[in-house]
């Protein structure tokens, strides 16, 4: 698996986020394969849970679909034993900790390290709480957990995730649930920017709100790179999806080269 | 210290913490840092008193209740709450979070509800200060609460049906969280129970604990002891439970009962019997029991008790529930029913269902005549008048 977030050279990383097992319980990885093929460069697979308080109506939708659909972690962990042999590109779980506690936090970075799984974002696993209990199985496995910044996180908050961190740091783009359209504004360019100015370990990754060109564009210009999650799981609710993947990607990145 | 109460990171053994996304840590991280500081504030803790006695009508009775006594053989005391304005121990803590949030600086106040009583509660406390109030509440909820959500809005909240996931109360609460994240400076989050992350279990806890603290001063006057033999208060996130608990906590001689809801049966598949049939796991910010599927997804609770219907217990609880601390028990909807027509019959009081949970277990205990007991009698009947009348076709 090749080192994006180290690579000078790697630059404008478009990732995608989408739910494992929406729209039907086997999609997962073929949606992952087409991604990549499009020309995403890494991957979240997001693993469904009741109540998704980080997410807006449209991934709270795919979530319970997925449900209804008979995803769980046992499931995707199964399916995911072939992703190596059909992606290469980083891929990152995401979803809240409840599922993994019942799976087991052991249990749950062993199967990512099996399935060649990078990391993991698990937003509402607070830092304390991953230092104190959980850092050391991570480490163990060599899965990298990765940590939400905010406009309201702290700049010795932002240092102290800088050095917890060993992939990339996600920065949303507002305080928001997930769907929100991103407005870059003053206030924005400012955060980004002040981000940017902090010089830190980690590089920087900005998420919440992109959903087009333009956004990915204004994202990418701060950051190394940008996820769209919402706007790509509206497409797999249409018709017909499996063809739009190539032309969504296309249309996020090619007019930014 | 106490140890049945919250540790300086926000624990209660291996229960409790603070298990929210970055978006929230700012809010939450301003309420752990000044909490106590604010609630041990001479002008807060004037304010606070003066409105719970003139305002809330307290100190609530402790009311011997004499024929329920008779019929049980020991004595019985129930403790008034029924008796608050808004009719339920609700508000005792709205009082105390809405004078936080003023001296916070915030200007709007958001909270979700189940049956209405906390919605109403706290729309109430805005009214009183002036300040605008969002209420969730599930959108089945709000059908069958009806009066309670032309309440609110007569008192100039306004009510947002949550039509997320099964449109009842752990979806109200996720839609305030989201409401919260999006809003994450000028927003009060009045949470209505022990639950949700630190310090909220706490806090919660210590403006109900007011019930227990009444209480003492009033059975020492009654009985000549401080201290009863039992104490019962029914459980649903727990908050009267851990306001009626609160001061006896170190008193390890009274026993604590805390009565859940176990709706057509514990093993029926539609109860609210938490305990019995939950497993450690996170839900709306903290560590505790809850009832999940082996996956991790929440199960939707039942319990003809709207107030009881909660996948949860507050963290506080699922420690004294750990630990041996307090007995944990479950009452049926037709035992329930069944308790609060025998209060009406007997000492004229119509009680919540909720509350009817604790005092159908007097049915269950072995009691000498001796026995003190003292049973939080949360709130009244009058919003479960439908309820009483279909179930006993009246």
């Amino acid at each position: 698996m090749q080192d994006i977030f180290n690579n000078q050279k790697e630059d404008k990383l478009l990732s995608i986020y989408f739910t494992a097992g929406y729209p039907s319980i086997d999609s997962t990885i073929d949606i992952a394969e087409r991604l990549e093929r499009a020309g995403a460069d890494f991957l979240e697979i997001g693993f469904p849970y009741s109540d998704p308080v980080a997410d807006g109506p449209v991934i709270q939708h795919s979530s319970e679909q997925a449900l209804k659909n008979g995803m769980t972690l046992g499931v995707l962990f199964e399916q995911l034993k072939t992703l190596r042999e059909r992606v290469s590109i980083p891929v990152f779980l995401m979803g809240y900790f409840n599922p993994v506690l019942q799976y087991g936090v052991e249990n749950f970075c062993r199967d990512c390290h099996e399935a060649g799984i990078q990391g993991a974002i698990i937003p509402d696993l607070p830092m304390y709480e991953y230092e104190e209990l959980y850092q050391e199985t991570f480490r163990k496995y060599q899965i990298s957990n990765v940590f939400l910044v905010t406009p309201q996180t702290s700049e010795e908050r932002i240092h102290k995730i800088d050095g917890l961190s060993d992939s990339f740091i996600y920065l949303l783009s507002s305080n928001a649930t997930t769907g929100k359209q991103l407005a870059v504004d003053n206030q924005a360019e400012h955060y980004f920017q002040r981000l940017k100015d902090m010089q830190l370990r980690n590089p920087l990754v900005i998420g919440f709100g992109i959903s087009d060109h333009q956004t990915f564009r204004k994202a990418t210009h701060y950051a190394k790179g940008a996820i769209i999650g919402s706007a790509f799981v509206k497409i797999l609710g249409e018709e017909n999806y499996q063809n739009k993947i190539d032309t969504f990607i296309r249309s996020i990145k090619e007019q930014s080269i | 210290m106490n140890k049945y109460q919250v540790n300086e990171k926000g624990y209660y053994g291996p229960f409790g913490g603070a298990y929210i996304p970055e978006m929230l840590y700012p809010n939450v991280a301003e309420l752990q840092a000044t909490y106590l500081e604010i609630m041990q504030e001479e002008n807060f803790q004037q304010e606070f008193q003066q409105l719970l006695r003139d305002y809330v009508g307290r100190p609530s009775p402790l009311y011997l209740a004499k024929r329920l006594s008779e019929k049980y053989g020991a004595n019985i005391f129930l403790k008034r709450e029924d008796l608050n304005h808004t009719g339920a121990h609700k508000i005792n803590n709205t009082i105390g979070q809405i004078l936080l949030a003023e001296r916070l600086g915030k200007k709007r106040i958001i909270a979700e509800t189940g049956a209405g009583q906390h919605g109403v509660a706290t729309a109430t406390v805005c009214a009183l200060k002036g300040l605008e109030c969002v209420v969730y509440m599930g959108e089945i909820d709000t059908k069958r609460q009806a009066p309670n959500v032309a309440r609110m809005k007569m008192m100039g909240a306004k009510v947002v049906a949550a039509q997320s996931g099964s449109k009842t109360l752990k979806d109200a609460t996720n839609e305030a969280l989201r409401d919260w994240i999006n809003n994450p400076v000028d927003t009060h989050y009045i949470i209505g129970s022990v639950v949700g992350p630190h310090p909220y279990p706490d806090l919660v806890a210590r403006f109900q604990s007011i019930i227990s603290e009444e209480t003492k001063a009033q059975l020492k006057e009654k009985t000549g002891s401080s201290t009863p033999d039992y104490v019962l208060a029914c459980v649903g996130g727990g908050s009267n439970a851990a306001g009626m608990f609160y001061h006896f906590l170190d008193e390890e001689h009274v026993k604590l009962i805390a009565v859940e809801a176990a709706g057509h049966g514990v093993h029926s598949g539609e109860t609210a019997a938490t305990t019995a049939l939950g497993k450690e796991g996170v839900l709306h910010g903290s560590r505790s029991i809850l009832m999940q599927t082996a996956d991790g997804q929440v199960v939707e609770p039942y319990s003809i008790s709207a107030g009881l219907d909660y996948p949860g217990i507050g963290p506080q609880h699922a420690w004294l529930f750990k630990s041996g601390r307090a007995q944990y028990v479950s009452i049926t909807d037709e035992e329930a029913m069944q308790a609060g027509l025998l209060l009406t019959k007997l000492e004229g009081i119509i009680p919540a269902i909720e509350s009817s949970h604790a005092l159908a277990y007097l049915e269950k205990m072995t009691l000498r005549k001796e026995d003190n007991i003292v049973i939080c009698l949360s709130g009244r009947g009058d919003k479960d008048l439908d309820n009483y009348m279909t179930y006993f076709g009246l």
